[in-house]
């Protein structure tokens, strides 16, 4: 499991407004760019002192590249960054206020209490 | 000395700005309710006169990443920027300059490490809403200089919820030790029942009104022993998995006393939160 990087996907992608609408209109291109040259850039470090070993799992790469926010919600991603840059790629496209909202409320049901752990 | 002129603490909702401001069609139909109570609230600050205000809440991965994740930090610059752009995209909110007190800064550093408590500090940080939400409601004007204090209620490994309630009382004594004659407002924001990004979100209601209740009947009261004895780290996770942003309620507790009775309460029964602001005037008034 690598939850840390999955939410550092999240996190990366959706401070940029260019990669939020490049993984909203191709989001397995955007899933295995980042992982070839961004998953390792150490945030605060020039490009030449990059981590050399971080690597999405499969079922992380294939929920990511699906757009499949239940499965990243089972793979212990934190909520408030799928939630986050969810919103932002797919609100425009319900018209009613909350409606996005509603809908991944309502796809994520079958999860009972205890949720997936978050802690990385 | 300083003298802590007002305790407060609030929920911090992103959504105030935009439905505040909203008119016509777009305004949403709890807005003037909403704004009628935090006009109130905001009464209670101004009445206080504060100088300084120290602002308590926390950075929702904007600045802090999980490559270095402090649990407790103090801002100490001269200036703040503040708001995110996926806060600008999500909630509308405003760009703010906020001037900082970096003597207070200095002070509460240098106090909070030799009582005990190993503070992080940031000499260039840029603030979220949980921040800029309270200076939206309660202090619009933006005028006055503040201490940043971020708790982390987010990435896990948490802090105990004791933790929280002692470095509010921590955080009380240090702006009181503090030599200045300055009036300081301590401020926080966190949250009641609360989930985001799970399937009890958005709901007509807060995720668990009972929670709400109880949660309210303890700050109010001043109900640390009360509070304490009901609330782990684990036992928040059931009221909703956002519900962790409640320590910096306990937080707040912690700075306005044990079984201080809040002299001001009022609370919102807002679609998927319930809303809640309590203020407490140490001085038994505000002169």
């Amino acid at each position: 499991m690598s939850k840390y990087l999955l939410n550092k996907f999240l996190f990366t992608v959706d401070r940029d407004p260019d990669l939020v609408e490049r993984y909203r209109t191709d989001p397995a291109g955007t899933v295995q760019w980042w992982e070839a040259g961004e998953a390792n850039r150490i945030l605060n470090c020039i490009s030449q002192e990059q981590s050399t070993w971080l690597r999405l799992e499969e079922a992380e790469r294939a929920a990511l590249a699906a757009h499949d926010y239940p499965k990243l919600f089972e793979l212990g991603a934190h909520p408030f960054l799928t939630l986050t840059l969810f919103i932002a790629m797919f609100e425009r496209d319900y018209p009613e206020p909350l409606g996005f909202q509603k809908d991944y409320a309502a796809r994520l049901a079958h999860f009972a209490q205890p949720y997936p752990d978050i802690a990385t | 000395m300083a003298t802590v002129c007002a305790v407060m603490a609030s929920t911090h909702h992103p959504f105030y700005y935009r439905a505040s401001t909203a008119t016509g069609g777009a305004r949403p139909p709890f807005a003037d309710e909403w704004v009628a109570k935090i006009e109130k609230f905001r009464e209670t600050l101004t009445r206080a006169r504060p100088d300084v205000l120290v602002m308590v809440g926390s950075d929702h991965f904007h600045q802090l990443w999980l490559d270095n994740m402090p649990q407790f930090l103090v801002g100490k610059a001269p200036v703040y920027d503040a708001n995110f752009y996926n806060e600008e995209r999500e909630f509308g909110l405003p760009r703010l300059l906020l001037n900082g007190h970096e003597d207070l800064s200095a002070h509460m550093l240098r106090n909070g490490l030799d009582a005990g408590f190993d503070l992080a500090f940031s000499n260039e940080l840029r603030i979220d809403h949980s921040i800029t939400c309270p200076i939206i409601t309660l202090r619009p004007e933006a005028d006055l200089p503040i201490v940043p204090i971020y708790t982390n209620i987010f990435a896990p490994p948490l802090p105990q919820p004791k933790r929280f309630v002692e470095l509010g009382q921590a955080i009380r004594h240090i702006v009181e030790a503090w030599p200045e004659d300055l009036r300081v407002a301590v401020i926080g924001t966190g949250h009641l029942s609360l989930e985001l990004g799970g399937p009890r979100q958005f709901g007509e209601h807060g995720p668990d009104p009972e929670f709400d209740r109880r949660a309210v009947g303890w700050i109010a009261t001043g109900d640390l022993e009360g509070c304490l004895s009901q609330v782990t780290l684990d036992s928040l996770h059931a009221p909703g998995n956002a519900t962790h942003g409640f320590m910096d309620f306990m937080l707040m507790m912690g700075v306005a006393g044990e079984n201080e009775k809040a002299d001001y309460v009022d609370t919102l029964d807002l679609f998927h939160t319930m809303e809640a602001y309590f203020t407490w005037y140490p001085t038994g008034g505000v002169a």
